[in-house]
């Protein structure tokens, strides 16, 4: 385990603590990307991105084009939303995310002629992406075009990516850091990407690279993705483009962790990465970059794996944003006897829901189905301080303290033992032996210390 | 909606962490069971089924439900026997199991409230309610199976007659004392076992070793006795048995790693203070639960920076 190099570059390639669970990538990592067919129905809710929700500009039983604006974002921070089909929009209603924020949705009927979606898959892994003609694009038209295009990243934070390039300056980017670690179990579509669509990512690259003026692009991926690297260094040859091979570990592809393993880099605590002159994008928000700019198409697909023993048939799929969960699902063969939770996202840090009409958003990175087996619903007991919770938090946090001060309503241990700094990846309830759900009680925690601060 | 994350490491519990040390500590027990015969058979049962007795009624008069299944009862219970001289006669070892499991660990709130280790807490209480029973002479009238057992404790012996026994002795522990102590090879074979499986930790143990290694080490060295003393500090008393078992407790021991060098160095020195300093041969259970008092402290001194705070 300690044996670990990483070669070229200022960090080790690992991080301080984290944790090893089983990953369950063989699941779904071997199936190659299908290309699900357009659905008679979408929804898009207004807000799937953090910042200020966008406002709608169609009406009902309007008749929409694919790939037509039907959300804006007006604020900096927002991004607007594109209609995946062509059809007929017939209500804004209300739907109710995974992440439980409730809020209004446009449903479109499609209707009439639609776009292939296997036609915009096959633009995105073809060979033909171009790398030289880079430069006749300035840095502020790229920025523009992502603007336009209504990219956000598509990790699962769903940070709107212009504002990441947008011209600033104040604060200078050295670096570009491409994550492709997809460090959660389970999931494989950021690895199905990677290696099926290498050409487009490493286009995206170099275009988000020139609008940060970075000084240097790094690609950076686990070690446990040997074909994605492969595919990657091909396709990077007689480029600047680096690639960083990480250390296989639960956080590794989390903003923080990642700078500290590939530049050796700290974050200052509620910081940003520009704070430390590095600018983080997802692999696949790249590769809609590429498509933004050079095909001039929006964000409207994306690419989801739906996974876990209790799918009958674990698969990536290339899916229209605004598709319902249990149509996908119902695609993969559905769900098997023994599931028992029915995750948006990972295991580690993705969202329980139960209602099937739920849509894919544009940070839906996947769906997990976990059986009866794999989830623990063992009695919590009493901490008896063994610390590993310590020893797993890559944040270096006491969690043990953090949960004790949200139990017993304390928020001002909380503030002393920085509960702001946990991002909630889940390490110390993992590993804690007592079963005691830290996270949830941070999450306490934290409303406890808002609350205080407005009062 | 359950909250994330969905997996848990379900191969590691609570329970599983109790078991462990229970298997850690039969080595010891069949060290001590060979050696003592029926007077280590008579003391681990009584203060097993003191210790799980108490604990019920005690959880019972707070008004709780029983918690005996999680097995940290046996765990003081057996360290407990494992700390009396097998000659302790059977109320000693129930009031000493009351005293750990009701004031060493209930009235704290307890598991994991407690600020000291029990069983160290119902042994010191015995020691000095019963000095008589539980002071040098009590090692010295018991039969068992080897002559040297019916003699003074090693480090008796050494201490107030300046007498030696065969450091081979001493380490695979064909001598007298607690009944769980006596043997250096048991307890290094158990306490491996249960560091490997990171159910106690690595630092509190090695740190100890080393401080009263460099303390006796420069005291021998110093009175040239040519590793005698040296080995007598490191085989003989509780020196490993405690180091093991007793000060890894992890509810009385810190949190961070560097919490737990401080908590070992620490412990090293105390013991070594009061082994030369002191009236009494032995420190290891006062030096334990002086810095088991000290845990909060140390705790407080060692929280970590959070990453990217400079």
């Amino acid at each position: 385990m300690g044996l670990f190099r990483l070669k070229g570059f200022p960090g080790t390639g690992n991080f301080r603590h984290g944790i090893h669970p089983p990953d369950n990538k063989s699941l779904s990592a071997e199936s190659k990307v299908e290309v699900m067919q357009t659905p008679e129905t979408v929804v898009l809710p207004l807000l799937q991105h953090i910042g200020a929700q966008c406002k709608p500009v169609v009406k009902p039983r309007q008749i929409v084009r694919y790939g037509e604006v039907v959300g804006v974002g007006r604020a900096f921070i927002s991004a607007s939303l594109h209609s995946p089909v062509a059809g007929k929009v017939k209500k804004i209603g209300m739907v109710t995310l995974p992440n439980s924020m409730h809020l209004p949705a446009i449903s479109i009927k499609t209707e009439g002629d639609q776009i292939n979606p296997q036609r915009l898959w096959d633009e995105m892994t073809a060979m033909d992406w171009p790398r030289d003609c880079i430069s006749i694009y300035a840095p502020e038209t790229i920025a523009k075009i992502i603007h336009n295009s209504g990219i956000v990243g598509l990790g699962g934070a769903a940070f709107p990516t212009h504002v990441k390039v947008a011209p600033n300056d104040s604060r200078m980017i050295d670096t570009l850091l491409i994550n492709g670690c997809e460090c959660e179990p389970y999931l494989s579509c950021d690895d199905r990407l990677m290696r099926e669509a290498p050409k487009a990512i490493v286009t995206g690259a170099l275009l988000a690279g020139r609008a940060v003026a970075a000084k240097e692009i790094v690609i950076c991926v686990e070690n446990n993705k040997p074909e994605a690297i492969l595919k990657l260094q091909q396709a990077t040859e007689k480029t600047l483009i680096k690639i960083a091979v990480l250390k296989t570990k639960y956080p590794q592809g989390s903003e923080k962790q990642l700078v500290k393993s590939v530049l050796g880099l700290e974050i200052p605590l509620g910081g940003l990465p520009s704070d430390a002159g590095v600018a983080i994008s997802n692999v696949a928000t790249i590769a809609s970059v590429a498509r933004g700019v050079i095909k001039e198409g929006p964000l409207t697909h994306r690419v989801i794996s739906v996974s876990g023993r209790g799918i009958k048939h674990p698969k990536n799929l290339f899916v229209p944003i605004g598709i319902s969960m249990g149509e996908v699902i119902e695609y993969c063969g559905g769900i098997t006897e023994d599931a028992a939770r029915i995750i948006s996202g990972g295991p580690m840090m993705g969202f329980a829901f139960s209602d099937m009409t739920t849509p894919v958003t544009k940070g839906t990175s996947g769906i997990t189905v976990l059986t009866h087996d794999e989830i623990s619903d063992e009695q919590e007991t009493s901490c008896v301080r063994c610390g590993r919770c310590v020893d797993a938090c890559p944040m270096n946090l006491v969690p043990t303290r953090l949960a004790l001060a949200a139990r017993y309503n304390n928020p001002s241990i909380a503030i002393r033992y920085h509960i702001n700094a946990c991002f909630e990846c889940g390490c110390c309830t993992y590993v804690c032996p007592a079963k005691i759900k830290l996270v949830q009680l941070i999450r306490t925690g934290k409303k406890l210390v808002a609350a205080m601060a407005k009062s | 909606m359950a909250p994330s994350p969905h997996i848990l490491n379900t191969a590691n519990t609570t329970q599983r962490m109790m078991k462990d040390v229970l298997i850690g500590l039969l080595p010891i027990i069949c060290m001590s069971v060979w050696l003592f015969r029926a007077y280590a058979v008579k003391q681990l049962i009584i203060c097993t089924l003191a210790c799980l007795i108490s604990e019920f009624l005690f959880v019972r008069m707070r008004g709780r439900s029983a918690s005996l299944g999680d097995c940290s009862a046996v765990v003081t219970g057996i360290i407990l026997a494992l700390s009396l001289p097998g000659s302790a006669p059977w109320f000693v070892g129930v009031i000493a199991s009351m005293i750990a499991m009701g004031i060493g660990k209930i009235i704290f709130g307890g598991l994991g409230m407690n600020i000291f280790n029990p069983a160290m807490v119902g042994r010191a209480f015995v020691m000095i309610a019963f000095a008589q029973l539980m002071g040098a002479s009590a090692y010295e009238n018991m039969t068992g199976l080897a002559d040297a057992v019916s003699g003074a404790t090693p480090l008796s012996a050494l201490k107030f007659s300046g007498s030696a026994i065969k450091i081979s002795e001493l380490f695979w522990g064909v001598t007298n004392g607690s009944l769980g102590e006596t043997s250096a090879f048991a307890c290094l074979v158990g306490g491996l076992f249960i560091v490997l499986r990171k159910t106690a930790s690595w630092q509190i143990p090695l740190s100890i070793i080393l401080t009263v290694t460099g303390i006796a080490g420069i005291t021998d060295i110093a009175g040239s006795h040519s590793g005698e003393f040296l080995f007598h500090h490191l085989f003989g008393g509780a020196l490993m048995f405690g180091a093991f078992f007793i000060a890894t407790d992890p509810v009385t021991s810190p949190l961070t790693a560097k919490g737990k060098w401080y908590f070992g160095f620490g412990t090293g020195v105390l013991i070594m203070v009061i082994r030369l300093f002191s009236g009494y041969p032995e420190g290891v259970m006062f030096a334990i639960l002086l810095m088991n008092a000290v845990t909060p402290l140390i705790n407080r001194w060692t929280t970590p920076l959070p990453m990217g705070e400079a």
